[in-house]
């Protein structure tokens, strides 16, 4: 079922949670709403679960209000951060719930309650702790509850707030890939929210990054990492780096070295305008020696071998900031540098953003 | 890692803090001592003095029909006291727990009100309201409705008193509990009431109880707001704790003592009750700490 989500604004008193926010997801899609905490992005899935209402805007369900519909009558399953399961009933219970509080006439009879019920902690993997309660299970296994909990009263929409944020990493990284499988199964429309980029790039079909009560950018996983819209998407799905630089013809002036960008050329851009210019520390090339003018001269202050990759940090000579550099370990093998020895830095692969131009 | 040293502190306590054998038995001393004048003893001496004079002649003194009557109307101001008071306190502590208005600080200082005031004070706001002077009173004898010096005025001014009671008790646990279940419910389809039977209820029935427990405690043995809007006329605006108190000055003791163990068994059956439930309940929340414990856990580490 497809979710439109129109002009939504919300406050808290002085707080603009949500500034005239408009959302369109497609049928069937895994979305997350991906921003820093305070973004809005708990506050839009609570107004489009139902749980909070907007101070003005609308949502529709396929089509249909839904904005003054109850919460009820919306057909969400909603799975909260803490979980918030029963905690006075058995895991059965738990999942039976929703299935149970149905008026008379449209309740289903009680044996097919508990094939039901059955089949949905056959489907979490949790038939064999249907007697348990709540505060005898791990995390993982009382997400996995609620997430059945859920299901069991057959939404339309599936909402998850932070559903990971809660679990240790490994734990986290196994549910992730499960419930990126369980959608392809189920294909029911599911939205997320994390503060996670990582998670969020790996789980969705699309990310909606959201800061101050905005989206900045809705794109697949790989577009809004590629190309991200702004300096804040650039900067929110990775560590990077900041070049502080000045624009002169199609160049950028960056310290003492100059970088060439061909695409400044024809955007009129004066002479001298302030650019930002960024890059990812995977993408800073550091070698022994100058190859050239675009190489910026720098410090080793720390070595930190993480797994397969190498960091570094650098200290640049010129100006004193701090970049940060990911090699291979082999690359750093090769290389042979040791704290407080001289790098170069060569730029390329730089991302520009000059204010008040779109690049 | 508080934990951790927390079980180490304990396991020192032996060796390291020791008291001498002499100050650890006068202490013990002491504690016992105070324990057995100003508790026991006195208990003792209501359950010795009632029964002096046989089991025959406490039971008369209990079947005397203006006592009977006491028993009575005690009995009917906590069956009305108490189920309103039970109705109020979950609002007042939903209300609290549960959303933020304007005005919430004030609210709960006007719950606490009647643990604040002196029990005479709440007895004569009464009488100030409704007696024959008393701002309502002239409008109340027209209509020739009687609340002070009458039972309607002893149900009231013993719910004001116990009011604060199931409130205060609920709160803090409602808070801890916060709103998730709750919303958890309604969006699986719950209505209002099914939300507040089948979630909130077993959530908070330990708290409740024990509300409840000190609540009726109160009702049965408040004095002094009582005594002030009863009257004391005998057999018919008469409490327990006010019948016990007009057989003492008339020097029956034996009859005043009677009396008075029904209110010191009732204290002790509150006493044993609220164990057990506590007992209950502290397992349950020691659960719940724990969970909380579990989830400050976690987003330490995010």
């Amino acid at each position: 079922m497809s979710i439109k989500v129109e002009h939504i604004t919300k406050n808290y008193g002085d707080f603009q949670a949500l500034k005239d926010l408009s959302l369109d997801i497609p049928g069937g899609e895994l979305v997350a709403l991906l921003g820093p905490s305070g973004s809005g992005k708990t506050t839009l899935l609570r107004i489009i679960a139902g749980l909070e209402q907007p101070d003005s805007g609308r949502i529709t369900f396929h089509g249909e209000d839904a904005t003054s519909q109850s919460v009820g009558k919306r057909q969400v399953g909603f799975v909260f951060q803490h979980y918030a399961l029963f905690r006075n009933m058995t895991v059965f219970e738990n999942v039976a719930f929703g299935l149970r509080v149905k008026p008379r006439r449209e309740r289903l009879p009680e044996s097919v309650i508990r094939a039901k019920v059955h089949q949905l902690l056959k489907l979490v993997q949790m038939e064999w702790y249907a007697d348990r309660y709540p505060s005898q299970l791990s995390g993982g296994q009382r997400q996995r509850i609620a997430l059945a909990r859920a299901l069991a009263v057959e939404p339309k929409v599936l909402l998850l707030d932070e559903p990971f944020g809660a679990l240790d990493a490994k734990v986290r990284k196994e549910l992730r890939r499960w419930i990126r499988q369980l959608h392809d199964e189920i294909h029911i429309t599911s939205i997320f929210v994390t503060h996670d980029q990582e998670e969020a790039l790996e789980v969705a079909d699309r990310v909606v990054v959201m800061n101050n009560g905005r989206i900045e950018q809705i794109g697949t996983p790989e577009e809004v990492y590629e190309h991200p819209a702004n300096l804040f998407v650039y900067q929110f799905l990775g560590d990077i780096n900041l070049f502080q630089g000045r624009v002169d013809g199609n160049r950028i002036k960056v310290g003492n070295s100059e970088v060439a960008f061909p695409e400044l050329a024809g955007m009129a851009i004066p002479d001298d305008k302030t650019a930002i210019a960024y890059a990812r520390p995977h993408e800073l090339e550091v070698y022994g020696e100058s190859h050239g003018e675009n190489a910026i001269e720098a410090e080793v202050r720390h070595v930190r071998v993480i797994g397969p990759t190498v960091r570094l940090e650098l200290r640049r000579r010129d100006n004193g900031g701090y970049l940060d550099a990911e090699l291979s370990k082999e690359r750093f093998h090769e290389l042979k540098v040791r704290v407080g020895e001289r790098v170069f830095v060569e730029l390329r692969n730089l991302k520009i953003f000059v204010e008040d131009y779109q690049i | 890692m508080k934990r951790f040293r927390g079980i180490r502190k304990g396991q020192n306590e032996g060796s390291i803090i020791t008291e001498p054998i002499w100050l650890q038995r006068m202490l013990i001393g002491v504690a016992v001592g105070f324990v057995i004048v100003f508790l026991i003893a006195p208990l003792l001496i209501v359950f010795g003095q009632a029964l002096a004079k046989g089991w025959d002649a406490y039971w008369e003194a209990i079947r005397e029909p203006d006592t009977f009557k006491a028993i009575q109307l005690t009995l009917l101001t906590a069956a009305i006291s108490v189920p309103l008071n039970l109705i109020f306190g979950v609002v007042a502590a939903w209300l609290i727990a549960k959303f933020d208005f304007w005005g919430k600080n004030f609210l709960l200082t006007l719950i606490d009100l009647p643990f604040a005031i002196s029990p005479i004070i709440s007895g004569l706001i009464f009488v100030l309201l409704f007696g024959l002077q008393g701002l309502l009173g002239p409008w109340l004898s027209q209509y020739n409705i009687k609340i002070v010096f009458a039972v309607p005025g002893i149900i009231l001014a013993t719910i004001f008193v116990t009011f604060p009671f199931v409130a205060r008790e609920l709160i803090p646990v409602m808070q801890s509990l916060g709103n998730e279940e709750e919303e958890a419910a309604i969006v699986l389809g719950a209505n209002g009431w099914q939300m507040f039977f089948k979630v909130t209820l077993p959530n908070i029935k330990w708290g409740l109880l024990y509300g409840v427990i000190l609540c009726n405690a109160r009702a049965m043995g408040e004095f002094g707001a009582v005594s002030v809007v009863s009257g004391h006329i005998r057999g018919q605006t008469n409490t327990i704790p006010l019948q016990v108190e007009i057989l003492y000055n008339e020097y029956n003791f034996t009859a005043a003592f009677a009396v008075a163990s029904l209110l010191a068994l009732l204290a002790l059956i509150t006493l044993i009750v609220k164990h057990v439930v506590e007992w209950k309940s502290g397992r349950h929340h020691s659960n719940s700490v724990q969970i909380n414990r579990f989830k400050e856990g976690i987003s330490h580490e995010y």
